[in-house]
C-alpha cells in the first residue's frame, strides 16, 4: 500500500526535485566567473616557464648544462652556449622552449641542478600563431607580455 | 503484394565517432532491425597515438608522462600502474609513507572518475543534474591534485621508486574535509537516482553480462563485481601495502546497468573510507627510494597489474638492460571490457545500447592508446 502511494504520488521525482531546488541556493553556486575573476593556482602549478636570473645582477642563473634538453621527453629545449676563453665556463647565448608541444610534465624543472628553469603559475601562454609559442631567452627570462583587451 | 516486400530488411547504422554518449571516437557500426539491435562492430583507433611504439624510443622516466594521458580520467592509477611495473624490474620499492601517500592519491581518483562516469552516464540516461554535482564534487579533489603536483589532469604525480613531490602544508585536513564533505553528497547522487523511477526503468535488465560471461570475455572491474564475482586486485594481490586497509569488495548479482551503477556508488564510498584510514597512517619519512639517475634496468621482464577505477590495469615491461625499455606492453581495462559490448547490446534496444556503452566506463584515450 505504501509503495503503491509512493507510485502514484511520483514520491521518488519529488525528491530528487527537491534536492535540485536545495542547491538553488546561492550559498551553494561554486561556479567561478573565470573572466572576470582570475582564479589563483596552486604553488606548483606547472605553467609557463621561466628561466629565473640573479635578482641582484641580472645574470642568469643557468650554467649551459643541457640536462634540461636531456630530460625533456619531447626534446623541446635548446640550449645555446659559447665556450668563454677566459673563464673556461660555458656562457649562455639562446635558450628556446617550445610550449606548443609541451606536456608540461615537469622533468625539465627537476633535472634543472641550480633552480634556473621552472614552471611558474602564469597559464594564460595561448598565441595566435605557432612562432608565438616558441619563446626565446628574453620572454623565459622577462616572461610573456600579453595583450590586454579591453571590453 | 509479395511477402518479401513486408519483410523489414537489415538497416545498417553507424554511432559515433562523433555521437556524444560514445564517450569519445568509438565508432560502433549497429545492425538494426527496426528498433531492435541485431549485431554491432566497434571501430576503434580514432584516438591512436602509439603510446606503446614512443614507450621504446624513451628513457623509463620519460616515459611517465605519457601513461597519464591514456586513462586522462584516471591519471594517477596509469602512473601507479607504470612506477610498480618499473620498481619491480629493478627490484625497488617504494619508502611506507610514499605508499601511503599513492594510496590516498589513488583513491582519489578512483573517486574522481566514477564521479565522471557517473555524471556522464546519468546525462545519457537523460539526467542533466548529477553531472553538475559530480563535477563540484571532482573539483575539490582536483584541487587537491593541483596542489599537490602542480597539475589537475595529466598529473604526473609519481616517479619511479616514489614521489617527487613531499605533501603540502594541510593535506591531510583537505583529504579529511573532501571525505566528511563527499559521504553525504554520495547520498544525495542516490537520492536522485536509486529510487528514480526512470533511472530504474533504463537500466534494470538493461546489458546483462552474467559472471561466466565476464570471465570468458575477461571483463574485470565494476563490470565483473556487478556479476557477483568478487574480485578485486587490490584484495587479491595487494599492491603499494593494500592489506593494511580495511575496505569491502561491493557486489551485486544481476550484473545488469543497474547494478554496475550501484557497485561503482559503493566503491566512491569504501575509497572515501581507505582515504580516510590512509592519512591516519602518514607517517613522516623519505618519500623515494634509492634509484640511479640513469635508470638501467637489468634484463627482464616484469608484469605488475593493479586495480584501475575501471578494471585491472596491467603494465607488461621487457628490459633490454638499456637506458630504454624493449617494449611497454599496457593491459587497459577499457580496451578488454568494450569488447562485450556486442554480447550486452545484441537483441536489445538503440537506446538502450547507449546506457551499455555508457556503464561499460570506456575512456577512449586507453582504448586506442
Amino acid at each position: 500500500m505504501k509503495r503503491f502511494l509512493r507510485t502514484i504520488l511520483l514520491v521518488d521525482l519529488f525528491e530528487g526535485l527537491w534536492l535540485t531546488l536545495r542547491t538553488q541556493h546561492p550559498r551553494n553556486i561554486t561556479t567561478e566567473q573565470y573572466p572576470a575573476v582570475i582564479p589563483k593556482v596552486g604553488e606548483r602549478y606547472r605553467g609557463l616557464p621561466r628561466l629565473n636570473t640573479n635578482p641582484e645582477t641580472g645574470e642568469t642563473l643557468c650554467i649551459s648544462c643541457d640536462l634540461c634538453a636531456l630530460a625533456c621527453p619531447e626534446t623541446l629545449i635548446v640550449v645555446g652556449w659559447v665556450r668563454n676563453p677566459e673563464t673556461k665556463r660555458k656562457d649562455l647565448v639562446n635558450f628556446t622552449y617550445d610550449t606548443s608541444r609541451c606536456m608540461f610534465c615537469g622533468l625539465c624543472e627537476d633535472a634543472c641542478p641550480v633552480d634556473a628553469l621552472e614552471l611558474t603559475q602564469d597559464y594564460q601562454m595561448a598565441s595566435f600563431t605557432r612562432e608565438g609559442q616558441i619563446f626565446d631567452r628574453e620572454v623565459l627570462e622577462e616572461g610573456t607580455k600579453p595583450t590586454k583587451f579591453k571590453w | 503484394m509479395s511477402e518479401t516486400f513486408l519483410d523489414s530488411t537489415e538497416l545498417v547504422l553507424n554511432m559515433g565517432p562523433q555521437h556524444p554518449s560514445t564517450h569519445g571516437v568509438l565508432r560502433v557500426i549497429v545492425k538494426l532491425d527496426g528498433e531492435k539491435v541485431t549485431g554491432t562492430e566497434c571501430v576503434i583507433g580514432y584516438l591512436h597515438r602509439g603510446v606503446e611504439k614512443i614507450a621504446e624510443n624513451r628513457t623509463y622516466a620519460m616515459f611517465a608522462p605519457y601513461v597519464d594521458r591514456m586513462d586522462y580520467v584516471a591519471a594517477i592509477s596509469n602512473g601507479l600502474g607504470y612506477c610498480l611495473a618499473i620498481e619491480k624490474l629493478i627490484s625497488v620499492e617504494a619508502p611506507e609513507r610514499a605508499q601511503v601517500v599513492r594510496v590516498i592519491l589513488t583513491e582519489l581518483n578512483r573517486i574522481a572518475s566514477h564521479l565522471v562516469w557517473l555524471g556522464t552516464h546519468a546525462l545519457d540516461i537523460g539526467a542533466l543534474t548529477p553531472l553538475f554535482y559530480c563535477m563540484r564534487e571532482r573539483e575539490d579533489i582536483l584541487n587537491i591534485f593541483e596542489k599537490y603536483c602542480g597539475a589537475r589532469l595529466t598529473t604526473h604525480a609519481f616517479r619511479i621508486g616514489g614521489l617527487q613531490y613531499e605533501t603540502y602544508d594541510g593535506f591531510e585536513k583537505e583529504c579529511l574535509e573532501f571525505c566528511d564533505k563527499f559521504m553525504p553528497r554520495v547520498d544525495e547522487y542516490e537520492e536522485l537516482l536509486t529510487e528514480n523511477r526512470i533511472w530504474k526503468e533504463r537500466l534494470i535488465d538493461v546489458g546483462i553480462l552474467n559472471a561466466e560471461d565476464c570471465k570468458a570475455y575477461g571483463v574485470t572491474g565494476p563490470m565483473l563485481r556487478s556479476a557477483g564475482v568478487e574480485w578485486d586486485i587490490r584484495k587479491a594481490l595487494p599492491y603499494s601495502g593494500y592489506e593494511k586497509y580495511d575496505f569491502e569488495i561491493p557486489t551485486r548479482t544481476n550484473g545488469d546497468c543497474y547494478d554496475r551503477y550501484i557497485v561503482r556508488v559503493q566503491e566512491m564510498r569504501q575509497s572515501a573510507r581507505i582515504v580516510r584510514q590512509g592519512v591516519e597512517m602518514l607517517a613522516a619519512g623519505p618519500i623515494i627510494g634509492k634509484v640511479p639517475k640513469v635508470l638501467k634496468p637489468p634484463m627482464g621482464e616484469a608484469y605488475v597489474s593493479i586495480e584501475a577505477p575501471k578494471g585491472e590495469l596491467g603494465y607488461y615491461v621487457v628490459s633490454d638492460a638499456s637506458t630504454q625499455p624493449y617494449r611497454v606492453r599496457v593491459r587497459p581495462p577499457s580496451f578488454v571490457n568494450l569488447q562485450s559490448l556486442d554480447k550486452m547490446a545484441r537483441g536489445s534496444l538503440v537506446a538502450d545500447l547507449v546506457a551499455v556503452i555508457g556503464t561499460i566506463d570506456i575512456v577512449l584515450g586507453e582504448v586506442d592508446r
